[in-house]
């Protein structure tokens, strides 16, 4: 659990933080979002200390950063910024292993985990351990920075616009990746992004900042449902907000379930249960349906959503 | 290994040369027909090679030290407030031309080596510093940024990421730095140094070409041969941290 207590940060007369309070809690993913220059960074660069607090204070599981050795402090704080800052003299593998190694694991035990951290970001171990950075794509980089800050399992990860710099699809790939990830390991995350659709798709509780405020902290639900402020309503975007809310909602929520699941047909086509709302109504409306069937994870059709109880009950 | 063959070869005529010049008198003689002597004999080559060797070598050390101690110094956060200053001295200290500071320094320190060799290692020292300077701050912010965030010391930083990153920009600084003083330090010979530069400075006084050829074929030399030894260690050091790089030529990454 990180608390952060009456935080200030001062740069010279500006104010970059200004006296917040934010609690989150251990397993959740805080997401901080807000426009260039309200301070999200700087409260991100605050938890791990590449910062000092000019007022406040921040406690990590009770106790108060200021008291720790910022290196030990550190090294069980996962980190990951928009630019990789992967080491470009280091093979991706020996990069991925850099905690690990100052923690002086043993040999054997840093190459089991290197492999088992890229097969989980789905890196090949055989082609890529061996590249060095400059030999990658954006998105592999960053699926390397983000091996790179779980490598030695710390209890928190922060994230600092990590997917900012790279093409849509890329970024979204990787969004999926960090969902799944996250329900594997439920690492306590802060994440900072300007993208509230980012926000929306990851948090589990956002932070909305303004000018060096928090003027919002709830679920991406009450965000959408009701806004706090004008500010907010516009960084949501108000006439969006109806298929934005559609997309935090799986079909799971809204199918009519069969009796008993059916075996699919072959060829035929359909949505899973842990696709959003809003991806079903799309599919109906593009292929002019009125209902569409639902599959489960092994491929069985366990039932049908239709496009009334969409309009109904969708948002 | 075969990035060292052009400098094992080089020393190899460099000595060869020294100690044989003897053998070559009939080509002096055709040079230089008039006189009698043709072969620089007041001191032995070896000798003055070996001298001249020494002050390189030792002003070259000294250098290297105090400029990386500086330029690390100057990019720390604590020595940031000097990096205006430092970086101004090392540009503008490259415009002096050695003689003059040859001039200035032999009124304090008088007649013989002490004079030459603190005029190599302050002259050796900005190219360095320079370098040194653009190496540090040539390093992506962000990789900096990571590897403090993920835990390293500021020490394991410097010692792990930024000087493996600068070095072959440092290394270079030395390689030009070297190169610049082997000629310096003939010059040397005009407040008596014993260097490369005593038969040319003779040969100079008594108009003997034979003797100025002399000198400046083994001073032509050593300037190659160092010169090459640094291309041959800019190598090894490339190889030993990018191995990649020579992947990257030929693939073309992105």
């Amino acid at each position: 659990m990180i608390e952060l207590k009456n935080v200030t940060r001062r740069f010279g007369d500006t104010v970059a933080v200004d006296s917040i309070n934010l609690t989150i809690e251990t397993g959740e993913v805080c997401v901080l979002v807000g426009s260039s220059g309200c301070g999200k960074s700087t409260t991100l660069r605050m938890i791990n200390r590449l910062l000092p607090l000019s007022a406040g204070e921040i406690l990590v599981d009770g106790e108060d950063i200021a008291t720790m050795n910022p290196e030990q402090l550190r090294l069980n704080m996962g980190y990951v910024i928009q630019g990789t800052g992967l080491f470009p003299h280091w093979t991706v593998a020996r990069n991925i292993a850099m905690v690990p190694r100052l923690l002086n694991w043993p040999k054997k035990r840093i190459d089991e985990r290197v492999d088992e951290l890229m097969t989980l970001l789905d890196l090949d171990p055989v082609t890529h351990a061996h590249k060095y950075p400059q030999q990658l794509s954006g998105g592999q980089a960053q699926r390397v920075g983000v091996a790179r800050a779980l490598a030695a399992d710390p209890n928190i990860l922060l994230m600092d616009e990590p997917f900012g710099a790279l093409d849509a699809i890329t970024r979204d790939n990787l969004q999926l990746e960090m969902l799944r990830i996250q329900k594997q390991v439920r690492k306590t995350t802060v994440f900072v992004t300007h993208d509230i659709d980012e926000a929306l798709k990851l948090a589990t509780r956002i932070a909305v900042m303004d000018q060096g405020r928090i003027v919002q902290h709830d679920t991406p639900e009450n965000i959408l449902r009701h806004p706090a402020s004008d500010f907010v309503e516009n960084l949501v975007g108000k006439q969006d907000r109806g298929l934005k809310l559609m997309s935090l909602r799986p079909v799971r929520d809204l199918m009519t379930l069969h009796v008993a699941p059916k075996q699919m047909a072959p060829g035929m086509e359909g949505i899973k249960e842990e696709d959003s709302v809003r991806l079903a109504l799309s599919v109906m409306l593009w292929q002019d349906l009125h209902q569409v069937a639902v599959f489960n994870a092994q491929g069985q059709e366990t039932g049908v959503i239709t496009r009334e109880r969409i309009i109904q009950e969708g948002v | 290994m075969r990035a060292w063959l052009p400098a094992v070869l080089l020393a190899a005529l460099l000595c060869g040369l020294s100690v044989g010049m003897p053998v070559l008198e009939p080509l002096f003689q055709w040079v230089q027909p008039d006189k009698q002597r043709v072969i620089y004999e007041r001191e032995s080559f070896v000798f003055l090679l070996q001298n001249h060797l020494l002050l390189v070598v030792v002003s070259a050390a000294v250098g290297t030290i105090v400029a990386v101690a500086g330029g690390i110094f100057a990019t720390r956060p604590f020595g940031r407030d000097f990096l205006p200053l430092v970086s101004q001295v090392a540009s503008i200290g490259q415009t002096f031309p050695p003689v003059a500071v040859l001039a200035l320094v032999v009124p304090v320190l008088g007649f013989g080596e002490a004079p030459i060799l603190l005029a190599l290692i302050l002259y050796g020292l900005l190219p360095i510093l320079r370098n040194t300077l653009a190496g540090l701050e040539g390093i992506n912010p962000s990789v900096r940024e990571a590897a403090l965030g993920m835990g390293m010391s500021p020490v394991q930083v410097l010692i792990r990421v930024e000087l493996p990153l600068a070095g072959r920009v440092i290394l270079a600084g030395i390689r030009t730095s070297v190169t610049i003083n082997i000629a310096t330090a003939a010059i040397g010979s005009t407040i008596g140094a014993r260097t490369l530069g005593d038969p040319v400075i003779a040969g100079l006084v008594n108009g003997n070409t034979a003797y100025v050829l002399q000198g400046a074929v083994l001073i032509g030399l050593l300037a190659l041969m160092t010169d090459s030894l640094f291309e041959a260690i800019e190598r090894t050091w490339d190889s030993a941290w990018f191995k990649a790089t020579q992947h990257l030529r030929t693939e073309k990454p992105r």
